[in-house]
């Protein structure tokens, strides 16, 4: 472990991440719409300007597309851009850039020219916001080889897997849930750690019943689950997916619920339990429960509460597959 | 309060060899008479390829391929004028371009003939792989300009993009972020008046394509695109200002696509064969050579020498990728991310 460790919530980690590296490797610069003078609207980049200057902190025109596009031809170029796009919503007129170019420079160049860049961005319901800010597509981006999406739960992955998305010799798409950025607080070690990609991480053991979550819905599960002897499994890389840890740990408990904050259909349950269905079928004794957000477009503040899964809908999950 | 003009803009046009080859001298680039030569062999080798390309298609040896018939004086001139530490974000239509910068010409056969590796730049050349989606690469172009600008690298960028091009969000949101960072790069557009069947009238109700960069405060010039001499000095110009921090250049070639948008295409459903006929005595390579033999640059054993070493070049050229083994199906895996995942590596099983 290194140096001193001070608690910190998800915004302050993820500054200390985008510091640190940026103290590191002057390839580092980050670019988006007010990441500047103004810190990003919720301060993730606050006081890099001050520390890095305009060259590297840099306040873009607002075009999503050329953010990313440039990001993308900084990157070949070599350096290491972070592109912040202010809001996941906002992030559609950019995925023509993620899928058609960032995703496959690599292969169509033999490696000749590579995307090491990070696209970070706040995603999900539940901070009372307008339209388009509380979207969480991740789904869309985990069908794109080529790309990996990266979804912290907590300050201390944050910042770990932060900086080993920087590091990472292909484009990642981090996304940061709004509803954790200052909710929870924990040990966040200063200095260089990082947390791996494509690792999932078992958060708590349990032998009942694989409790599958990333992200916003982590902490939800932890609360749900404090009457079951469940497992409960953060995937923080959803894609490259880390097969093996769910394999194991389906295989000892033999039931799967799987919790997202994205409609059913097409969520990213869909592949869990597709993937699970197929390779460790022969060990479940109950179906696969998804629990997500409803088939609807995402409802303004007033139902969002109705929409994003509770504590209580997710224990009912629960109870469902224990009754098998 | 009167009403008073606030700003206003003139839009150049430069044109120097005319359609006898006669050169505006006051306007002439200082080019070497072996320059000189050297473009023109760029021209024909260009022009050789392309027409070997068609015959590969036709005989089923080669996939859809996209002609530059017509288009070599814009392709040739600007890249005559770029260095090799400079880089380049092309779209599909520009082999011209890469022929000149001395990328392989076996590997352009092998990338249309539906095989990556064809695509792998050499380490001595910054050329991006060709964008298929329509103007998607000024934004890489824009970045690579600011890593340079960063970096304080003395190179320059070029993006080339046809007139349908310029229609796209892409088009405008790269611009844009050229000019407001005042970036080393040039842009390149060959209107060659076809976007696969729409007329350039109806890309864009704007008289010329080159006034766009003035919104978005830097210059915009009209060269004749058919006139190789005039392409490479507004290149060259706009090469040497973004090189020593002017910040960008639009230039807008003014040509013609004379052959088929791709040869998944039969132009003759939307455009007149007298149109196409007009244009031929513009055609960039007889210019050249016109302006040639007035300067005594030009005879019928040389014209025979430099077709002679292009079909020479070519030959080999298609003899080499012809015998370059397949790739293998575990290659398709092989550059997905650095490393294979998981899921990849049982996949791969299946070979
Ligand atoms: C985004 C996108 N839309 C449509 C196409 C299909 N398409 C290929 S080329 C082309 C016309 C392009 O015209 P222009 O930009 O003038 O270039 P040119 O083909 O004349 O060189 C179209 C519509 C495409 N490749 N990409
Ligand atoms: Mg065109």
């Amino acid at each position: 472990m290194p140096q001193n460790s001070k608690k910190l919530n998800m915004v302050q980690a993820i500054n200390l991440a985008l510091k640190e590296e940026m103290q590191r490797d002057s390839s580092v610069v980050i670019l988006g719409e007010d990441v500047g003078r103004y810190g990003g609207v919720f301060r993730i980049t606050e006081g890099l300007l001050e520390l890095f200057g305009e060259e590297r902190v840099i306040d873009t025109p607002l075009a999503e597309s050329v953010i990313v596009g440039a990001a993308i031809g900084m990157a070949a170029y070599g350096l290491k851009p972070v592109a912040e796009i202010q809001f996941m919503g906002f992030i559609y007129p950019a995925i023509d850039q993620i899928f058609s170019h960032a995703s496959r420079i690599r292969n169509r160049t033999r490696g000749r020219f590579t995307c090491p860049m990070v696209v970070r961005t706040p995603y999900g319901a539940g901070i009372k916001a307008p339209d388009l800010h509380s979207e969480s597509t991740e789904a869309l981006f985990c069908h794109m080889p080529g790309v990996k999406v990266v979804v912290p739960s907590s300050p201390y992955n944050a910042k770990g897997l932060l900086i080993s998305s920087i590091r990472d010799p292909d484009p990642v798409i981090f996304l940061e849930s709004t509803r954790l950025y200052r909710l929870i607080k924990e040990d966040v070690p200063e200095g260089e750690y990082t947390v791996p990609l494509g690792r999932a991480r078992i958060v708590q053991e349990g032998k009942d019943v694989t409790v599958i979550a990333w992200g916003s819905m982590l902490h939800r599960v932890l609360q749900a689950v404090e009457e079951f002897n469940a497992e409960v499994i953060d995937l923080m890389t959803l894609n490259p997916l880390d097969e093996e840890t769910i394999f194991k740990s389906v295989k000892k408990t033999g039931r799967v619920v799987i919790v997202h904050e994205a409609p059913k259909t097409c969520g990213f349950g869909a592949e869990l339990s597709a993937t699970i269905a197929e390779d460790a079928m022969l060990y479940l004794k109950a179906p696969i429960i998804r629990v997500t957000g409803y088939d609807v477009v995402m409802p303004l503040p007033k139902l969002e509460d109705y929409y994003i899964p509770t504590v209580e809908r997710i224990k009912k999950g629960i109870e469902e597959v224990m009754r098998y | 309060m009167p009403e008073r003009i606030i700003e206003s803009f003139n839009i150049k046009r430069l044109d120097i060899l005319d359609d006898n080859g006669n050169a505006d001298e006051s306007l002439t680039p200082s080019l070497s008479d072996s320059e000189i030569k050297r473009i023109y062999e760029l021209l024909t080798l260009s022009r050789t390829f392309d027409h070997h390309a068609l015959s590969l298609q036709r005989e089923g040896r080669m996939g859809t391929y996209a002609s530059i018939l017509g288009q070599e004086a814009s392709q040739i001139g600007s890249a005559f004028a770029i260095k090799k530490s400079d880089w380049i974000f092309p779209s599909f239509r520009e082999m011209g371009v890469y022929i000149t910068m001395g990328y392989p010409v076996h590997m352009l056969f092998q990338y249309w003939s539906g095989d990556e590796r064809g695509m792998k730049c050499p380490d001595d050349l910054n050329i991006f792989p060709l964008a298929v989606p329509v103007g998607t690469q000024v934004p890489h172009a824009v970045g690579a300009a600011m890593a340079a600008k960063y970096k304080k690298d003395k190179v320059a960028v070029v993006c080339y993009f046809g007139d349908g091009g310029t229609s796209k969000g892409d088009f405008h949101e790269g611009f844009n972020m050229a000019g407001v960072f005042k970036l080393p790069v040039v842009f390149i557009c060959q209107n060659n008046q076809w976007a696969i069947s729409v007329p350039r009238e109806k890309q864009t109700a704007s008289k010329t394509l080159a006034q766009k960069a003035f919104a978005y405060g830097f210059e915009g010039i009209q060269v004749d695109g058919n006139d190789v001499l005039a392409v490479y000095k507004a290149t060259k110009e706009a090469l040497d200002k973004a090189r020593n921090g002017g910040g960008p250049t639009f230039i807008e070639c003014f040509t013609y696509r004379m052959g088929d948008h791709t040869t998944a295409d039969d132009a003759s459903r939307y455009r007149s064969k007298e149109e196409v006929e007009a244009w031929k005595a513009k055609d960039p390579i007889l210019r050249l050579k016109l302006f040639m033999e007035r300067n005594g640059l030009w005879t019928e054993q040389y014209q025979k020498e430099v077709e002679e070493k292009s079909r020479d070049m070519i030959d080999e050229a298609v003899k080499k990728e012809e015998a370059i083994e397949r790739p293998h199906p575990e290659d398709m895996f092989a550059y997905t991310y650095e490393s294979l995942t998981q899921r990849q590596i049982r996949e791969m099983r299946d070979f």
